[in-house]
């Protein structure tokens, strides 16, 4: 909208250009001070919120909060998900946006819709899913009971739900890069005699790394802050099943308001940690973008002097 | 190094690309690949390759079957024509990246692979920019870049997919003088495709003309220029005037004119198609013997040391597109609306297709 004020007085007469550029000059402050005020009252002030009432009795109740055995092994078990769920999702998704980029097969529509799925269905859904895949009434549960195996209510469904949820990052951040970039240079490497794991790692890998990297800062931050599957799926037993984002829920709703946000804060710095590595990521990711684009539009003016 | 093609097939759903293609590429030489986009010329040059199955057929290299051999395994040297370079790396790894990957058995020393490169580079004239980045560099520099990186294996042929057609006119004709030099300084077996046939007749040793699929005509530039072998090669290479007749006897008869076709002796009054050069057209004031036809002069353009004539044919109406010299021109002092009578020279007829 502003831009569609701001470029209408280039065609118009001089005076009307001055009165144009006032009035969007207002329109422009409306929308900013507007955009703003909604950022400061959904984002900025919860966020100050948060760390005002962690630090509400003082700093040494705060950290004994966060020293709390309870607390530490909620952050220790979220730490462990996170360590298995992305690298599990960085080799699916970079095997899944290889394939889909690289290859023509059956089915490949299907995958592509796929990937999309833990994104379209809330995730107390994903959760359900596995409880009835492999709950105690499930379609596995029988089985598992005989054979001794806990999913549901222990770390392995906890593992799964935050592994199906977190699915699409990489993939999804992938799939369009490596598009874009076709299969030539992978060609040439394999015609220089390069085998497979070597065209990977020395061409295709530095290629989208910016991007893998994206994907993983974000696929990692909902691995560590996802609620709703894990909630589903962990039972919530204290020193055992519970994550960091289900132990602030038990502590608020214990009405330890003080330790609970002491816990949500540290959840909170991650997301600012992540912010903060997202937009350098995407500083790179935009640098080594505009290479690309001079890559194509260089000129080939360039005389020989043979 | 020499290339057998045998019986090529390929189709990529119902549309067949190579139609029982075969051809020989004997070792040293440097051929085109020319035609018409989707004449099958670069699918012809990944099977080749090896970057493409072919559905059915075989590829000799030196005699030596090469049809089920992995890319990898082929040594062959493969240029693309948007240059695809490793753009993470330097013009130097990008040179270097084929001796790198060997196996560390049969890898050069730092050293050595030091020594191939730059020479290498100052072969294609850029050792000093072996430290730039390949978005650094303009097109005809990157397209250099790619030819060393693609020789540092030592492949047994050179393959290039319109190595120029990314290129503007100018660098283009510069790197195409260029390649030649080259391909007589290494002299490796190097095969490549393009659908320009200036650039083809000019830089090949042999050029081989690809229509749908099939291979209308292998021979020298001159040989394929001179005499083409079928209507198809006579229109892609230069301009040329199409006059419909009937052939009868040795001779076609062109509305009221008749022109020799010898090849056609036995021929008893059948429809044909006469193929003229527009350089071979030649103009005269009056009418002179039975091939003579009547035209009158509707356009001319007179630049350069050819003038281009555009002649309607009084009997039948049709137009006809002539040639000449400058110094003929203005010896004949034509000009538009003039009465003129054309005598085509070197007449190939081919029957009309029914």
């Amino acid at each position: 909208m502003a831009s569609i004020a701001v470029s209408r007085p280039a065609t118009t007469a001089p005076r009307a250009v001055t009165r144009a550029t006032g009035e969007s000059r207002a329109v422009r402050w409306t929308l900013i001070v507007v955009a703003l005020s909604f950022l400061a009252f959904t984002l900025l002030l919860p966020l100050a919120l948060v760390f005002q009432q962690a630090f509400a009795k003082g700093l040494s109740a705060y950290l004994d909060a966060v020293k709390e055995p309870d607390t530490l092994s909620a952050a220790s078990l979220t730490l462990l998900i996170a360590s298995i769920a992305v690298p599990v999702n960085l080799v699916f998704g970079v095997a899944a946006a290889w394939s889909i980029t690289k290859f023509d097969f059956p089915g490949k529509n299907l995958l592509i819709t796929l990937i999309d799925l833990p994104f379209a269905v809330s995730p107390v859904i994903s959760g359900m899913i596995f409880v009835l895949l492999f709950g105690a009434q499930g379609w596995l549960g029988p089985w598992l009971l005989d054979h001794d195996i806990k999913i549901i209510f222990a770390v392995p469904g906890i593992v799964l739900a935050t592994t199906f949820v977190t699915a699409p990052f990489v993939a999804r951040e992938l799939i369009p890069l490596m598009q874009e970039q076709g299969t030539e240079e992978e060609e040439a490497a394999i015609v220089l005699g390069a085998g497979g794991w070597q065209t990977f790692f020395r061409v295709t890998l530095p290629n989208i790394k910016w991007g893998l990297l994206y994907g993983l800062i974000l696929c990692n931050a909902r691995a560590m802050g996802e609620f709703g599957a894990v909630s589903v799926v962990s039972g919530h037993i204290r020193g055992e099943t519970n994550t960091l984002p289900l132990h602030v829920e038990i502590l608020y709703n214990e009405y330890a308001f003080a330790a609970s946000f002491a816990v949500a804060s540290v959840l909170t710095l991650l997301a600012l940690v992540t912010l903060a590595l997202k937009t350098l990521v995407e500083w790179q990711q935009r640098r080594s973008a505009s290479q690309g684009a001079a890559d194509n539009e260089a000129g080939s003016s360039e005389r020989i002097a043979a | 190094m020499s290339i057998q093609v045998r019986n090529l097939r390929k189709a990529f759903g119902s549309f067949v690309a190579l139609d029982n293609v075969s051809l020989d590429v004997p070792g040293g030489e440097l051929v085109a690949l020319l035609g018409p986009s989707g004449s099958g010329k670069t699918t012809l040059l990944r099977i080749i390759a090896g970057l493409e199955p072919a559905d059915a057929g075989a590829i000799h290299f030196h005699g030596e079957d090469a049809t089920d051999q992995p890319v990898r395994e082929r040594q062959v040297g493969f240029v693309f024509q948007h240059y695809a370079l490793f753009r993470h790396m330097s013009v130097f790894e990008n040179v270097a990246f084929g001796l790198r990957v060997r196996p560390r058995k049969v890898r050069p020393s730092e050293a050595e692979i030091r020594d191939i490169v730059m020479g290498l580079l100052h072969l294609v004239q850029l050792d000093v920019l072996a430290d730039r980045r390949p978005s650094e560099l303009s097109g005809g520099q990157r397209q250099r870049v790619a030819l060393a990186r693609a020789l540092a294996v030592k492949p047994k042929v050179l393959l290039l997919d319109e190595p120029f057609g990314a290129l503007d006119a100018k660098v283009r004709k510069e790197l195409r003088r260029w390649l030649r030099r080259l391909h007589e300084e290494v002299h490796v077996t190097s095969v490549f495709v393009t659908h320009d046939q200036e650039e083809a007749l000019e830089v090949s040793d042999r050029v081989v003309i690809m229509n749908e699929g099939r291979i209308e005509q292998s021979g020298t530039p001159e040989e394929v220029y001179d005499r083409p072998a079928t209507p198809f090669v006579y229109g892609f290479l230069g301009d040329v005037n199409l006059f419909h007749g009937r052939i009868h006897a040795g001779r076609v008869s062109i509305g009221e004119s008749e022109l020799p076709a010898p090849e056609w002796a036995d021929a008893e009054d059948q429809p044909g198609i006469a193929y003229v050069r527009t350089y071979e057209v030649n103009l005269g004031p009056a009418a002179s013997g039975a091939s003579s036809m009547e035209a009158i002069i509707r356009h001319v353009r007179a630049f350069g040391p050819l003038v281009r004539l555009e002649l309607d044919l009084v009997d039948g109406g049709s137009t006809v597109e002539a040639h000449i010299p400058r110094t003929q021109f203005n010896s004949l002092a034509l000009s538009k609306g003039h009465r003129v009578y054309l005598s085509p020279a070197n007449v190939r007829v081919f029957a009309q297709p029914s």
